[in-house]
This record gives structure tokens, sequence and C-alpha cells, in this order.
């Protein structure tokens, strides 16, 4: 007999300075991930990863948070993060709070993962929080790059083929750092797949 | 090491996505089902803190935002509990984030517009890891109602927001912890939100036991986060 789970409720409006002090502009707590995964020793193809979450009218969410969790280059889920500024070279989480920048964008800073089996593609995992998210989502960014291995992915495949494409991420030109797009929809014709995890 | 996947969400203890007496969720709310996912080592896999990541006063909120000497006006409380999954077996070393209104019921936090006095001594935000038992425990000053824009006269119960990790990217967890008694709590479209047969696990319990003599009253608080299931996970 399972115990109940303790139920999810709304981040709410004003997590910022708890969650996310530093990229908010608070500084009586110190910051326990940043949106940079990154160091300079960081092995692999460094990338950066910008989205917007548009409401159910097409209206810009600035108040949410998302969480990144995905492999290194190698495909590997080791390094273990810290107080942001100490530790290894590549941190696996990354954390980014769309209030905190002018756009209301989600960015960030991190390496192209590699696959973690024959049977994935590389992905990124999301989990997005925000006012009026009773329980958090959770999604995948897949990359337009990677048709071949996108085709054999397990996840993928279980998705309706018109569907799919919400999670492959738009690549962008011009710069000497690939960006990929990924904007999310949390309603409508566009609507991105999120998962029961 | 064996790796196992996790037990879903169960969607009969989690609110809805939609509740329209929560208006912001009518905008917000995914509006085509979610997609069953079989977990992959992304799922059960997710990011661990040391001891190491906390500083002394982080979970003690009664002191870590002195400002000017003197200590935050209110009421000061302890809260304390564990992190169990849901086989009963304890969680430990797992961070806890809290963050919360004042006594007076305003948020450090810019957007606040509530017309309440900030308390220059009282932050509001801290965290904690739980110890090899799954034990944590946060000094803090009781938080107060406050008005919200939901409805006409809506006012939210006093409430502890929390941010949990727990072993794996599935179990994370972030909600909200209420204090017993509060008339506010029926009216509340995010406490009701919560399937009736759940919401007293967002409940906090008095406890003389956690109360500290001539300090502060005791709350007590547990948190079930999803467990490892029986299937182990073929890589
Ligand atoms: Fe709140």
């Amino acid at each position: 007999m399972l115990l109940k789970q303790t139920p999810s409720q709304t981040i709410g409006p004003f997590f910022s300075y708890g969650l996310t002090p530093k990229q908010a502009g608070y500084n009586k707590l110190s910051s326990l991930a940043s949106s940079s995964l990154v160091t300079e020793s960081t092995i692999g193809a460094q990338i950066r990863i910008e989205g917007t979450i548009f409401d159910g009218v097409g209206d810009i969410v600035s108040d949410a948070m998302v969480e990144i969790w995905q492999a290194d280059s190698q495909g590997r889920y080791q390094n273990q993060p810290s107080l942001e500024g100490i530790g290894s070279s590549f941190l696996n989480f990354g954390r980014c709070d769309t209030g905190a920048n002018d756009q209301n964008k989600f960015v960030f800073e991190t390496v192209k993962p590699g696959q973690i089996s024959t049977k994935t593609a590389p992905h990124i995992n999301l989990v997005i929080f925000m006012r009026g998210l009773l329980s958090h989502v959770f999604t995948r960014i897949y990359f337009p790059d990677e048709k071949n291995s996108n085709l054999l992915d397990e996840t993928l495949l279980t998705i309706p083929a018109y569907r799919q494409e919400t999670l492959v991420a738009k690549k962008l030109s011009g710069e000497s750092t690939p960006i990929y797009e990924f904007n999310i929809h949390l309603q409508g014709e566009k609507e991105t797949v999120f998962f029961d995890a | 090491m064996r790796k196992s996947q996790f037990n879903m969400r169960d969607w009969k203890s989690h609110p809805k996505y939609l509740t329209p007496s929560y208006k912001s969720t009518v905008l917000r709310s995914p509006t085509k089902p979610l997609i069953p996912m079989k977990q992959t080592l992304s799922e059960i896999t997710g990011p661990v803190y040391g001891h190491d990541s906390i500083n002394p006063l982080d979970n003690d909120l009664t002191k870590n935002g002195i400002t000017d000497g003197r200590e935050p006006l209110g009421e000061r409380i302890v809260v304390s509990g564990k992190v169990l999954d849901e086989g009963g077996r304890s969680q430990p070393n797992t961070l806890i984030e809290i963050w919360q209104c004042n006594s007076a019921g305003r948020y450090i936090h810019v957007n606040d517009q509530h017309d309440a006095p900030i308390d220059p001594n009282f932050f509001g935000g801290g965290r904690c890891m739980t110890d090899e038992n799954g034990h944590y425990k946060f000094y803090t000053i009781k938080p107060a109602a406050y008005p919200w824009g939901n409805h006409v006269n809506a006012w939210r119960p006093a409430h502890i927001h929390f941010s949990l990790f727990g072993p794996a990217y599935v179990t994370r967890l972030v909600t909200q912890s209420y204090f017993p008694g509060d008339p506010l709590l029926d009216l509340d479209p995010i406490f009701m939100s919560t399937p009736k047969s759940s919401q007293g696990l967002l409940i906090k319990e008095f406890s003389m036991d956690l109360t500290e003599e001539g300090f502060a009253l005791g709350y007590k608080f547990d948190f079930i986060l999803r467990g490892p299931n029986a299937t182990p996970m073929e890589t």
C-alpha cells in the first residue's frame, strides 16, 4: 500500500527571490543553479537554447521558471551541480527565470547533448513552472540536425507525427555559437507536447 | 547500480491543470492530454546537491534577512518533518527550498503590489538539505494571508512555498503548505483545486514536540515524493 503523494501546487508569481535570486537581482541568497551549464573547460559543442513561452491567447509568459536536465556531450549524467561558480566542467542542470530579461525568454548556455542510448536521440529535458500551472509540465527539446536519430527515438515514436515537430528546436543561423530556438505553446493549434513522465 | 523507473504522478492526489475558479489556469493549462512516456536514463536521474551548497543561516529565515541588527517582526515558528517516498522510505540528503511572505502578508519580490509593510529584517527565502534520516527543519516567521486579484475580495490563506528535487528528474515537486484551522482554506481556489482526499496532505500539523520553549511554536509537515516502482529499466 503506497502513501499518497503530496499534491503539487502552483509556484505562483513570487518565486524568483528564493529560487533564481541572482538572475532576478536579489543578493540575500546565493544561487543554486544558473542558466549557464558550461565552463571554459567543458568538452563538446557549445550551443545556446532560447525560447519564449506563449499562453492560450499568444501572450508571452513573463513569470515562468524553466529547468533543464540533459546529458553532457558524451551522453552522460555524471556531474553534480554545486554552488554557482564552483565545481565541475559541465553541469547537467540549469534554471532560468523568464522574468529576468527584457524579452522574457528563457536562455541557456550549454552543450549539444550526446546520445544516452541507441534508442534515444539527443535531447534536453525541460520542467516548466508558472503561476496558473497547478502542477509542473515536462517536455523535451530535440534537434533539427539529428534527423536520423530522431527517427529512431523511442519517445518521439509514441507521439502522433503532426505533434512531433513541437518538440524539435529551430536552428537560427548567423552566430558563432549555434542558437536553437524552442518556443513553447501552452495551448492551441501549436500546443507543445507535454509528457506524463 | 540497479535502476528503477518511478511511479507516475498520481492524478487522484494532484490538482487538475484546468481549474477555472483559479483564473490563471484558463490560458495556461495544457488542453491536450499529457503523453505517457516510458522513462529513460534522462528521467530517472536528477540533480544532486551536497551539504556544501547550504550556508549556515539558509534554514533560518528569522536570521538570514536581518539588515539593521533587529529581528524580524511576527510569530517565530519551527517547520520540520520528513521527506519520504510513497513506499515510506526516507529521502536523505535532498534539497528543500522555501519562500514566503512576511508576517504582514508582503513578499520581498519587486512585483508584489500588496499595500502591507515590508520588514527590513525579513527576506523570506531559504533552503536546507534533509539529513541522513530524511529530516529537515526550518526556522521562520509565520506568514500572513494576503489579497490577490483572482476574484472579488480574494485572499490567499497563509502558506509557505516549497520546492523539492528528490532523487530524480521525475520526482520534482513544487507545492505550498498551509496552517491548520485557517478559515480561508475552503475559499481558496488553489488549495481547493486539490482533490478532497489529499487536501489534508497540504496542511501542517501543530506540534508541541517541535515547539521550542520560550522561542517558537512548532509545526510538522512531511513530504511524500514519487517512489521507484518494481519495474527495472532496460538500458
Ligand atoms: Fe504565495
